[in-house]
């Protein structure tokens, strides 16, 4: 296990990513904004994020267990918090937070689970780290950074308090 | 009893099919309160449906008549998304002389995943899991006297949930102790999860002679056993069990063991009361009760689906 980037680091290209989300949100035209952060990584990042933004909603989380592609495969994930939007999800502007994209498949499933509450006007995905990997038709809209790692490398990112991104 | 407790659990260690809360580990019986904590929330979305189970069959196998079990089953079921079929047993072949082996293996050869099964005998949960191909899973709604282990977690959910944790908890389980089989998983779950001391309050006639084994105090008293309790969970009176001279009335019953305002205020000022259900008001339990504030009969309604999704998807998850 090796740390590649430190908290100092990440706080910092968060808060660019801040700026190229409020950008992007602004060019769309995409005012009605809720966050929303993927358990567990993506909530940390999100939480940060929604203070940046200075969004009135209260941070949403999903915990997208019941919506993997690979339940029949290894069976029910140990679980983390619930899902919880405390908000009404038809028609606004949801910003999904990720920590890592990979495969696409986690989004996948958020995106499956958030439908099941409603029907947001738009989606835009922001991911902290983007592995250039996508297995599925998914592209984040804004990206703290890339990385390019070995087959079977990994890359996670641990926190809360203090964020660190280590590979194994 | 080993041979049993194999059988619920799989190489893993994870949890193959749901006969008992007997023998599993504290860790796996509070896996399966988290689980449901997360599947709580699901009944008050837009779209109260996850699509963990899409694909897998269903079947109830209800041998015995059941209303509010078998509907939340189906609830359940629907809600994870799976086909669910009710197999009513009364009107089914079995009536026609069919025995249970030909029955599992009719529904076997139509790709069923899992069987929910009722019985009036003790241990046919048991013994189904036992016949069944290896990638069916077995859940027990209620066999005989034995357990009742769905039931006897929704409880323990409803107490968590509004306890916070069992460690400091006093639990009182008050009625038919005997024939109950939500009593025996009640007192296995409630062990497990570490109560700090569960009672049984019941006639000498209603209480098996085994029960302290099963590390409970025993009361005949009803104002002495829910002194300072945190939870009491009555059970219902079966009104067959008045004609084996087990009881003398069921008035009689009421004056002796009815759960009143009254008697409450012997218990913990929080104090919460519980029922399985159906209820027999002014039988075990005073109608003021079973409406007033401290009741959470109707909580555990609502809960028994979250509790019985996260059970069925625990057992559809796991490999053999």
């Amino acid at each position: 296990m090796a740390v590649i980037e430190k908290n100092k680091a990440i706080e910092a290209i968060i808060s660019v990513m801040a700026t190229d989300l409020k950008t992007y949100l602004e060019e769309r035209n995409r005012k009605n904004v809720v966050i929303v952060g993927v358990h567990t990584g993506g909530v940390w990042v999100a939480e940060r994020l929604h203070k940046l933004l200075k969004v009135k909603d209260p941070l949403g989380e999903l915990n997208i267990a019941f919506y993997r592609d690979d339940f029949s495969q290894i069976g029910m994930h140990p679980s983390v918090a619930p899902s919880n939007l405390p908000f009404d999800v038809d028609g606004r502007d949801i910003v999904l937070v990720d920590d890592i994209l990979y495969t696409g498949r986690t989004i996948r499933a958020a995106l499956n689970e958030l439908f099941d509450y409603g029907r947001p006007a738009s989606v835009t995905l922001t991911v902290l780290v983007d592995r250039c990997e996508q297995e599925l038709p998914f592209k984040a809209d804004v990206v703290g950074t890339t990385m390019s790692l070995l087959k079977g490398e990994h890359v996670k990112l641990t926190g809360p308090k203090t964020l660190s991104l280590v590979t194994k | 009893m080993t041979v049993h407790k194999n059988l619920q659990i799989n190489k893993e260690g994870r949890l193959k099919h749901f006969l008992s809360t007997e023998g599993l580990s504290r860790e796996l019986l509070t896996e399966i309160l988290d689980n449901a904590e997360n599947f709580a929330g699901v009944g008050e979305r837009a779209v109260k449906k996850v699509p963990l189970l899409r694909g897998k069959t269903i079947a109830n196998l209800f041998f015995e008549p059941s209303t509010r079990t078998r509907t939340t089953f189906e609830l359940a079921a629907k809600r994870l998304s799976a086909d669910v079929l009710n197999i009513n047993i009364e009107s089914s072949a079995t009536k026609k002389g069919e025995s249970l082996l030909d029955t599992l293996q009719t529904l076997e050869a139509m790709h069923c995943d899992m069987f929910v099964v009722r019985h009036a005998n003790s241990g046919a949960a048991h013994f189904i899991a036992s016949l069944v191909s290896s990638g069916v899973r077995i859940v027990n709604a209620g066999d005989g006297r034995h357990a009742h282990p769905t039931q006897a977690m929704l409880d323990a959910f409803t107490v968590r949930r509004h306890k916070g944790s069992f460690s400091g908890l006093k639990i009182a389980i008050v009625g038919d102790i005997m024939h109950s089989r939500v009593a025996r998983s009640e007192i296995h779950a409630f062990n497990t999860l570490g109560v700090k001391e569960l009672r049984v309050i019941a006639p000498k006639t209603l209480i098996p002679a085994y029960m302290s084994a099963l590390g409970v105090k025993v009361f005949h008293n009803i104002d002495a056993g829910l002194k300072d309790v945190d939870a009491v969970i009555m059970l219902r009176l079966q009104n067959e069990r008045m004609q084996g001279a087990l009881l003398p009335s069921a008035d009689e019953f009421f004056k002796m063991y009815g759960l009143t305002e009254k008697r409450l205020e012997n218990a913990h000022p929080d104090v919460m009361v519980l029922h399985p259900g159906p209820i027999n008001r002014g039988v075990e339990i005073d109608s003021d009760v079973a409406d007033g504030a401290r009741s959470v009969i109707l909580e555990q309604v609502s809960y028994g689906i979250a509790i019985r999704m996260a059970v069925m998807s625990m057992c559809m998850g796991g490999s053999e």
